[in-house]
């Protein structure tokens, strides 16, 4: 390998790309060459570094400075001054210290001097497509120590040591479904990886897939020495393509060295893996539905037990693990059970990896030891409420979660203490809200969002998730009844109990939720026909305040339907029955005189 | 890979390229890059050093640049750091910054001839 003096890592994650970061890439290479440094620094392309609401950002090692909000044309001044100078680039650094000094180093900045990177060691550090740089960062070894010094037993003693637990949503304890599996009849047995992730905003398990691959297939190789398994398989889900691309690349890496495929470091244990791609089924995620889906049949789930330990791929034992406890396995090997139950609470060990989306300032992924406050993640990691709004809530566990309000900021992320106020850990999207949100129309898109996913295959699910919406659909329209509400409560918990699988289950979650928290939103969209936080457009009546309008008359100008009239440098007025809802005016006006009620 | 022992040995022969991505650095090597080091001919002190670190297989070397530190007569300027103790290296050209990183950083001694004269 070339040694150099410098390393500029480019991420390129998701959010990144998204963003452009591959002119900021491309111009980075173009200076360098320009400057005639290509011999002695080197561009790096990683996987997500974190912090997506900055991108695009660069890293720049030995020194550790990170510039964010890149556009092409700061490449060649990222170049000429820095790279070659020394001098480091201030307009492009972040702020720090509510905005009253610069980080120059990330390692200054709270948002990464707070986190715990485990299962994201790699990811935003590494370039995902050489196997060499995952190699230099320990990769492979903890297989090899499994193979060459640990029993299969020693392996799965590890693991259950260690505390792991299902980083999915179900927070099953990792080495006991290892342990079953190993000790299940059956050949040949199967290790499955589930990506599948499906909950919308989060991304934490996209993030390992596109950054650090490598850990994935390592960790996999580890269960099936542990359990016996000559095969494994990824489901990606189809919407990753990206993550399937460096997955494919990986393998061919993976095998190319004799880390996978036969007699691996010269042992007699030999494990192949095989990607299969989704189809855009949300209930895939679901453990028996995506086994069925791998075989080739309709995504359906069926009852348990029997659970996959014990008949699961072809009816055989199979270990299925999400993507992020599987990165978690290959540092659990290498460092020992001890050294990770050290980290996190007595029940919830290790770290988790969260996805903060929604109304927040550092949109991005973040990792943290289980037992962080929640109030920490999100103001001194997320970076607090943009716009200066006021924090409402926090929705967790997706589609399946609920949502805790701020009277709860102080609970600690665990999966125990999390199930106690009502919601889920879940895979680890967290969606803040703030004052403009509406709670009962939050509920109704996640409700929605299941109706749309439903297999069918059930009734409480089929019919039950959508008695439900019909009612949400009818209260944040002005058209609620008193009874909704208990009518609500009582499909919840018929669907709660009857329902064949986890979506089901725990569809009716979030408006549970919502209920126990904020029974009053709903009480006004059902009895009062209106919407606190002024954003179920049928509830919404649009005015204009007298006192702040000045009469520039470009409401008037830009609204679509012809509601507002009246005369220059004189108050406007809209015309209720004419006025559509769409609230142009209101994002139009510059003297903030639109008023919703 | 054949056995556990090749993957350690790639591992290590990859390793000194990665460590640039380290967090820290035992020892520090800065070599001033403002115009007058430049002139003076500090790109080829740079290259030099790069070359004699991998000669050397030497690790945990953080090589950086900085801007004009001010003795702009005596560029090309070299600091070595290591912990608490900094020295400065003046008029340094490509085979003294060979000789120094023999000299200081594997063995250890300090070359007092090419350092900063006291004032």
């Amino acid at each position: 390998m070339e040694m150099y003096r410098s390393h500029v890592l480019v991420c390129a994650g998701a959010g990144c790309i998204s963003s452009d970061c591959k002119s900021v890439q491309q111009a980075l290479y173009d200076n360098i060459d320009k400057y005639g440094l290509s011999r002695e620094v080197k561009v790096v392309e990683t996987g997500c570094m974190g912090p997506c609401d900055l991108g695009p950002v660069v890293m720049v090692f030995p020194d550790g400075v990170f510039y964010r909000r890149l556009k092409e044309a700061d490449a060649a001044e990222i170049v000429g001054e820095h790279l070659l100078k020394g001098k480091v680039v201030p307009r492009l650094l972040q702020q720090t210290n509510g905005g009253r000094d610069q980080a120059v180093s990330f390692s200054q900045l709270e948002f990464f001097r707070r986190q715990t990177r485990i299962a994201l060691r790699n990811t935003g550090l590494i370039n995902p497509e050489s196997v060499e740089e995952y190699i230099a960062r320990d990769g492979y070894r903890a297989l090899g120590k499994a193979l060459s010094q640990m029993s299969p037993e020693q392996v799965v003693q590890t693991v259950k040591e260690s505390g792991l637990r299902g980083r999915g949503g179900a927070g099953f304890p990792t080495g006991l479904k290892w342990e079953f599996t190993a000790r299940a009849a059956g050949h040949p047995k199967y290790v499955v990886c589930n990506a599948d992730e499906g909950d919308p905003g989060a991304f934490m398990d996209r993030s390992i897939l596109e950054g650090d691959p490598h850990s994935v297939l390592e960790a996999m190789a580890i269960c099936g020495y542990s359990i016996g398994a000559p095969h494994g398989y990824i489901y990606v889900r189809a919407e990753y393509p990206l993550a399937v691309e460096r997955l494919e690349k990986a393998l061919a890496k993976a095998r190319e060295y004799g880390l996978l495929g036969d007699h691996i470091f010269g042992t007699d244990f030999s494990f192949n893996i095989e990607i299969r791609v989704g189809a855009g089924a949300f209930v895939c995620g679901e453990e028996t539905a995506l086994l069925a889906s791998i075989e080739g049949r309709r995504g359906e789930p069926r009852p348990k037990p029997p659970f996959p330990a014990q008949a699961g791929l072809w009816g055989k034992p199979t270990v299925i693990n999400n993507v992020e406890t599987l990165a978690n396995i290959a540092p659990i090997i290498l460092n020992g059970a001890e050294w990770y139950a050290s980290v996190g609470t007595e029940k919830s060990k290790g770290t988790k990896v969260f996805a903060l989306a929604g109304k927040i300032n550092n949109t991005g992924l973040v990792e943290v030891p289980m037992g962080t406050p929640l109030r920490e993640i999100i103001y001194d990691i997320g970076g607090g409420i943009p716009g200066g709004k006021k924090f409402k809530a926090v929705q967790t566990g997706g589609p399946s979660g609920g949502c805790i309000p701020a009277a709860h900021l102080d609970t600690p992320v665990d999966y125990e203490s999390l199930t106690g106020l009502g919601t889920i850990m879940g895979s680890g999207g967290m969606i803040i809200v703030d004052e403009d949100t509406c709670m009962v129309d939050l509920a109704k898109f996640f409700l929605e969002f299941v109706q749309e996913e439903s297999c069918g295959k059930c009734a409480p699910c089929r019919i039950g998730t959508k008695r439900m919406l019909e009612i949400m659909e009818r209260i944040t329209s002005g058209h609620g009844q008193e009874g909704d509400i208990e009518l609500l409560e009582e499909l919840s918990s018929g669907i709660k109990t009857s329902a064949l699988c986890g979506l089901g289950q725990t569809a009716p979650n979030p408006v549970l939720s919502t209920l126990r928290y904020f029974r009053h939103e709903y009480e006004a969209h059902i009895r009062d026909k209106k919407c606190p936080a002024g954003a179920c457009q049928a509830l919404v009546t649009y005015s204009i305040d007298a006192v702040s309008c000045t009469g520039c008359g470009l409401c008037s100008k830009v609204c679509p339907a012809g509601a507002i009239t009246g005369e220059k440098k004189k108050p406007h007025h809209i015309d209720a029955g004419l006025c559509i809802k769409c609230g142009t005016c209101k994002q139009k006006c510059k003297f903030d005189a639109v008023i919703t009620v | 890979m054949k056995s556990l022992d090749e993957l350690d040995k790639l591992r290590e022969k990859l390793q000194q390229d990665m460590q640039v991505r380290q967090a820290e650095h035992d020892v520090t090597v800065t070599v001033s890059m403002g115009t007058c080091g430049i002139a003076a001919g500090a790109r080829e002190v740079v290259k030099a050093m790069l070359d004699e670190l991998k000669d050397q297989g030497l690790s945990n070397v953080a090589l950086t640049q900085t801007s004009c530190a001010g003795l702009c007569r005596y560029e090309p300027l070299v600091e070595v750091i290591r912990g608490d103790e900094k020295t400065t290296y003046v008029h340094v050209d490509g085979s003294k910054a060979r000789e120094i990183i023999k000299k200081h950083l594997v063995a250890g001694k300090i070359v007092t001839e090419w350092t900063a004269p006291e004032e």
